[in-house]
């Protein structure tokens, strides 16, 4: 009996399967062919006038979700320390910043921000008279701020959870070895929790690269900017919205394997 | 000074039109069935495509595959737009080879279909992790039962995998209430372009934003408690977290 017997499993994980499998063959011709017909049947005339201009606001995109995801770590550090150890009022204050940003749109606080603040500026003559009024006037600060502390709030929740995780043991050898508490934070604690937390902060970074099109309403010239340039120039729907989501995919495609890397450089001991 | 005036001015968020409270109301209720809707459209793919990237011949696996990493990569206001035009083409399009008139696509109906099909790819990738955790012994045994596919996935599968699939459900939802804001960059009227319509109309900016961001914050917290119930109720039985 034992020949006949069917072993149904609910569940057969796939075998590791290879790139280039016969249907895959036939899937990446469709795709070709989809790719040709785009290219020759859609317009793309408009491209080489606009060439520069795209560039540029790639680059700005890029800036944008560098210098934002940078300072928004630095801000998160501070806002996930005091969560895990910080004293009652602070910790408090650190959760209720979390949930606030957390739980309405970017496109509302970004809104608020260059609409709302922008015009209770605009009213005190002291500030239009400062020598910091071109920089308020100008939309590129509001929309730094408003993805800035959207990273922060969320990456901050990532960090709480990263510093919490660090094994006591390893905290409790460090005061052992006589390290002050700064140079255990310094050498142990941030390093560790910093390892924990890095494959959330790839994607936490792709979700920011995906919300860097919103400064585009107030203004700022970035790449999805140029594209409703192109849109309004040219009339054309779909072919610059196309392109926008293929410069984006790329854009995402590097990050993670940017990220890949950094990971694969952590020291750990097995698997 | 004017702002202060401006900003405490409560008589602009009466419900009544002088106001603009009813409106904003207005607005909450339509970007409330927005997410209601795409998040059960969303629901419907997500279930779909989970058992297709599990089940499915090799070609589905991947052309799922192909949709659910496009969709992750690109920014949702990019897909809202594309979405937005390509779908209401499409109908057109189909209407127009049967032979019918063009229709105007309701803005509710597209706003549905576009956060629908973005929470799909997500949940599809959520509801693929928790049917994987499902112990196969159980799915086994219904089979040994003689169940049917269908009445396996309607009695088993998708009760057991609940307490997994919750925690990302329930961010994803929060997700899709805060994605219904891009929206106005369409033009559809919920909550955030109301909003500053107001705003525009009687400059009290501050004031009006700050009351959407509270609306916004109470969904979120209310919906905070209603999943922790649903959370207590799914994962009874259940020893300790998983």
């Amino acid at each position: 009996m034992s020949e006949t017997k069917v072993t149904m499993p609910a569940y057969v994980p796939p075998p590791p399967r290879r790139l280039l499998e016969p249907h895959r063959i036939f899937l990446i011709a469709v795709f070709g062919v989809i790719v040709f017909c785009a290219i020759y049947f859609m317009r793309w005339d408009w491209l080489p006038k606009y060439q520069t201009r795209l560039l540029y606001g790639i680059g700005e995109t890029l800036f944008l979700l560098f210098s934002t995801a940078a300072v928004g770590f630095l801000l998160a550090l501070p806002i996930g320390l005091v969560q895990v150890t910080g004293p009652w009022p602070l910790a408090a204050l650190a959760r209720g910043f979390c949930t606030l940003i957390r739980g309405t749109p970017l496109l509302l606080q970004l809104w608020l921000l260059y609409y709302g603040l922008g015009s209770v500026f605009a009213q005190y003559p002291e500030i239009r008279q400062s020598m910091f009024w071109p920089y308020l006037r100008d939309a590129w600060p509001y929309g730094f701020t408003a993805l800035m502390l959207s990273f922060a709030a969320y990456e901050g929740e990532v960090m709480r959870g990263a510093f919490a995780g660090v094994p006591r043991g390893e905290l409790e050898a460090a005061r052992a070895f006589g390290m002050n508490r700064f140079t255990m934070f310094r050498r142990i604690w941030l390093p560790r929790a910093f390892y924990r937390a890095l494959p959330t902060l790839s994607g936490e970074t792709v979700l920011q690269l995906k919300s860097t099109p919103l400064v585009a309403t107030i203004t700022v010239v970035d790449a999805y900017a140029v594209i409703t340039r192109v849109r309004q120039d040219t009339f054309l729907v779909y072919e610059p919205l196309l392109l926008l989501a293929l410069i984006y995919m790329c854009l995402t495609g590097i990050l993670v394997l940017l990220f890949r890397y950094l990971e694969s450089r952590i020291p750990s001991r097995g698997a | 000074m004017a702002v202060d005036a401006g900003f405490l001015n409560l008589n602009l968020l009466a419900l009544s039109p002088p106001g603009w409270g009813g409106v904003l109301l207005e607005g909450f209720a339509a970007s409330l069935q927005l997410a209601v809707g795409g998040f059960t459209l969303g629901l419907m793919i997500g279930i779909a495509g989970a058992f297709g990237k599990l089940y499915g011949g090799p070609i589905l696996r991947d052309l799922l595959e192909v949709y659910t990493t496009v969709i992750r990569a690109v920014p949702e206001l990019v897909l809202i737009l594309l979405l937005y035009y390509a779908g209401t083409d499409a109908v057109n399009a189909l209407l127009g080879l049967v032979g019918l008139p063009r229709v105007d696509i309701s803005g509710l109906a597209a706003g549905i279909f576009v956060i629908g099909v973005v929470q799909g790819a997500y949940q599809t990738e959520v509801l693929r992790g928790a049917i994987k955790a499902v112990p196969p012994g159980q799915i086994e045994a219904a089979r040994a039962y003689g169940m049917s596919p269908l009445k396996t996935l309607r009695r088993i599968t998708l009760p057991a995998m609940l307490p997994y699939a919750i925690p990302g459900l329930s961010n994803l939802w929060l997700i899709a209430t805060k994605d219904t804001a891009l929206l106005a960059v369409v033009g559809f009227s919920e909550l955030t372009l109301v909003t500053r319509q107001a705003a525009g109309s009687t400059k009290a900016y501050m004031l009006f934003f700050c009351a959407a961001g509270l609306m916004y914050l109470t969904l979120t917290l209310v919906s905070n408690r209603v999943i922790a119930i649903i959370e207590k109720r799914a994962r009874r039985g259940i020893a300790g977290p998983v």
